[in-house]
């Protein structure tokens, strides 16, 4: 207690009063050099480390793979397959983004059938998908000539939660006529984030962010069998009645604006959303002692978003609850 | 594992590990005789916490205490973190000592991967204390007491500097008490709200003579001042540093402006001090902080240009060419060691020092959830689905025990006040213990409850063990 405390010299015998003085230079123990693999990727010789993937190995060629399910700070799920490589003795093309080098591969990255089948790939997403918030898959769609409107009009939404009622093994043939399409209402259950899975190309980044590669929360999977497949909470329960801790990491990750902050879709709706007159800045966030990086994407002098840099060291984009979405403080009337 | 430990029977556990390492023959004696100093007095202090005896204390059994002894001893690596469950008790430097003896006896420190890590709990505690926001440093960890230290900073600044160390924050609301302390200068805090044993608090603020406040919202304590000066916030509404737990200083940068009228933090303390005659320079942080550089040996290293570089610098970083420090104490690694060798410190077990009784049974543990911080000051301002504003969490078995249900109103009381506030049930407790947060102290003030009991060595209340009582609210019937 204060009053049995006096204000007295405390003399505590552990405190240094010189400086420490500098020692060696820490190092990290280097892992024994892996061995270099050589193969052949569009005719040009080159050596990568072993345990490299044919995207690093790609890379490191300069030579652009379109990805969509794939990213530096996750597990490589195999899922889109917009990445796929032609191999030489492979039946089949193979993805780059999982498949690691081998010695004397030999491999063609932009062959006639690479592309047929990275455009085909994109046109099935987007005939079936909503992709006008996804300007990467726009991107390619360009780049490989697809026409997903070759897969006729779209067929009818899904009324109310129709979709995540599907039972595997029901699933409905479509005519043939129209373009199948995974068009449902908008899921909003919560102030923080909304998610719109017309806009979900099942690429799976949300769920692995939810799961071991970032937040170990396991809200979310994979539920249903093919066309009917859809990312779910357990249950399909809204989200405030699942295990979601709303770090928003799925939402840092979406490739499509499926997952999007509830800002941002309102402004979106209200035709207010403007990236033209965005800004970014990065700073550190204001809560805890572990520093994550943050975008701030300012419109207006407010936050509109905030997102997180891949390539910092601190958490590899990755944030809680507070860094993601705490920031509200800032925008209310204050210092009266 | 998880050990579930008795709160406040850290040293018990630790002492208990460290005789069994010893016992084990696991202790790292290559390291212990070139790299330590008084491990016999430890020996000989950790011999009566057998793991029986630590068992009794801690509530954790023998057996598992030995395997995690063990397991850690045996380690290629192995780490040691604590947040405030360490440090907020009365013998909190004694408990961070305990871990500190751990990882001296086995050698888990000064190497890639190993060490010892107090995880802070602030976005920039690291970065104040390395500004010398503590009583007794300059910036860059210079003593106040080392003379020719002192000196180099009068020289820079033109000004003498008192010779004497200052006052922590316990002892400045003991400074209060005794009127010698009569005006306060407070940035970025909410005292208020934020000290153990607040009705203490609150009275002993508003006995000063003047406080004045400076912050970026209107908290509970710039309610109580006479001054309030409104600031920028400095993650976004200003530029400048901070430091996060690894020691990495980051910069933060401005993205916002600040409403008309309210300045940064730099520069009303620039205007101040022109006011009162004085010239700190132009209002600009690169500026300031190069002048820190000069002054920190720690720090010369880190232009903003380099930090931008290298995602941030951890600290040392002696010179342009120096990458910063991944881990430190490496120096108790070369032989001879460099510079002092680290000392044992024989520490004994105190329980917490306020003891469960009839009248006040169970012990209150306080801390956060996920997405509040603190008195709530910012976390207010957003809707988050996972708050269910404050409760007294309690065990199944004292939810039985006392015949209260969950989401009933009950009346918490110590020693020092009493409050009232819903019960949760959560089965992660165990029996006896009780968990409060500070999160929403304008509708239940927890820190009524809690015991300014402070540890002599760091200031630090002990936020993290009151005695309480649990009663039920009769219906109708008027509370005191």
């Amino acid at each position: 207690m204060g009053s049995e405390s006096e204000l007295s010299e405390l003399q505590p015998t552990w405190q240094f009063l010189n400086p420490i003085p500098q020692g060696p230079l820490p190092t990290i123990p280097e892992p024994a050099a892996a061995p270099e693999v050589e193969l052949i990727i569009d005719g040009r010789e080159t050596s990568v480390p072993t345990g490299s993937t044919l995207l690093q190995a790609t890379k490191s060629l300069g030579i652009e793979t379109p990805t969509l399910c794939y990213l530096e700070n996750l597990t490589p799920v195999n899922a889109c397959r917009v990445c796929v490589v032609e191999l030489e003795g492979s039946r089949t093309l193979v993805p780059a983004c999982s498949r690691k080098v081998e010695a004397g591969m030999q491999v063609q990255t932009d062959s006639p059938r690479v592309r047929l089948s990275r455009r085909m790939v994109l046109e099935f997403l987007a005939s079936s998908v909503d992709v006008s918030t996804a300007p990467e898959l726009q991107q390619y769609m360009g780049q490989y000539a697809a026409e997903p409107e070759r897969y006729g009009p779209s067929g009818p939404p899904a009324l109310g939660n129709e979709r995540d009622a599907a039972v595997p093994g029901h699933h409905v043939a479509p005519d043939g006529a129209t373009a199948g399409t995974v068009e449902q209402p908008v899921k909003i259950d919560n102030e923080l984030y909304i998610r719109d899975y017309s806009k979900c190309i099942l690429c799976y980044k949300c769920v692995e962010a939810c799961g071991e590669d970032a937040q170990n929360t396991f809200a979310i999977a994979v539920a249903g069998r093919g066309f009917d497949a859809r990312i779910a909470t357990e249950y399909t329960v809204p989200l405030p009645d699942s295990a979601c801790v709303y770090c928003g990491n799925c939402i840092g990750v979406c490739p499509t604006g499926a997952l999007m902050f509830r800002s941002e879709y309102e402004m979106r709706e209200a035709g207010t959303w403007d990236e033209s007159a965005q800004s970014e800045t990065d700073t550190i966030c204001s809560y805890c002692g572990v520093g994550c990086n943050l975008q701030l994407h300012i419109q207006d002098n407010e936050i509109v978003k905030v997102m997180s840099p891949i390539e910092s060291g601190v958490t590899q984009g990755h944030l809680c609850i507070k860094g993601r979405f705490g920031w509200q403080f800032m925008q209310q009337p204050k210092k009266k | 594992m998880w050990l579930g430990v008795d709160v406040g029977a850290d040293i018990a556990l630790a002492n208990a590990m460290g005789r069994e390492i010893i016992a084990a023959g696991l202790a790292n004696e290559e390291f212990i005789d070139n790299a330590t100093s008084d491990f016999a007095a430890y020996r000989s202090a950790v011999e009566p916490y057998t793991l029986t005896y630590a068992e009794e204390i801690t509530g954790v059994p023998a057996a598992v205490i030995r395997e995690t002894a063990h397991t850690y001893a045996r380690a290629d690596r192995a780490q040691i973190c604590w947040t405030l469950g360490i440090t907020e008790h009365h013998n909190a430097v004694d408990n961070v000592l305990a871990i500190i003896n751990l990882a001296l006896l086995t050698g888990h420190v000064g190497r890639y991967g190993s060490g010892l890590n107090p995880l802070r709990g602030q976005n920039n505690v690291q970065g104040s204390g390395d500004m010398g926001a503590l009583p007794d440093r300059l910036p860059g960890f210079q003593h106040v007491e080392n003379a020719p230290l002192r000196e180099k900073f009068e020289r820079a600044w033109h000004k003498r500097i008192p010779a004497k160390k200052g006052w922590n924050l316990s002892e400045m609301f003991d400074a209060m008490e005794l009127g010698v302390l009569t005006a306060l200068y407070v940035i970025g805090e909410n005292p208020a709200q934020s000290e153990a044993d607040q009705h203490r608090a609150i009275n002993l603020l508003q006995g000063l003579e003047i406080l004045v406040v400076q912050d970026v919202l209107m908290n509970a304590t710039a309610a109580m001042a006479d001054v309030v000066l409104p600031a920028a916030a400095s993650w976004c509404e200003s530029d400048g540093t901070v430091t996060n737990s690894e020691r990495r200083v980051q910069r933060v940068r401005r993205a916002l402006d600040a409403p008309p009228g309210v300045k940064d933090d730099i520069t009303i303390l620039c205007d101040l001090a022109t006011r009162m005659g004085g010239d700190l320079g132009p209002p600009v942080a690169e500026s300031i902080w190069d002048e820190l550089r000069s002054l920190s040996p720690f720090h010369t290293g880190m232009s903003y240009e380099r930090i931008e570089q290298l995602g941030g610098i951890q600290w040392p970083c002696y010179d342009e060419s120096h990458p910063g420090e991944l881990y430190l104490h490496g120096r108790l690694w070369a032989r001879p060691v460099i510079g002092p060798r680290a000392p044992f410190h024989a520490v004994a077990y105190k329980p917490p020092a306020e003891w469960l009784d009839d009248r006040f049974p169970i012990r209150l543990t306080t801390g956060r959830r996920l997405d509040s911080f603190n008195t709530g000051v910012q976390t207010a301002g957003y809707t988050s689905p996972l708050r269910r504003r404050e409760t007294i969490d309690l065990s199944p078995e004292d939810g039985r025990k006392l015949g209260v249900a969950e989401g009933e109103t009950v009346r918490v009381s110590s020693r020092r006040g009493s409050v009232e506030a819903p019960v949760r049930i959560d089965s992660t407790l165990r029996p006896g213990l009780a968990f409060m947060t500070p999160h929403f102290p304008n509708e239940v003030a927890t820190n009524e409850l809690t015991i300014d009991a402070t540890d002599p060595k760091s200031g630090t209340a002990e936020f993290k063990a009151a005695a309480i009582r649990i009663d039920k609210v009769e219906v109708g019937v008027a509370q005191d």
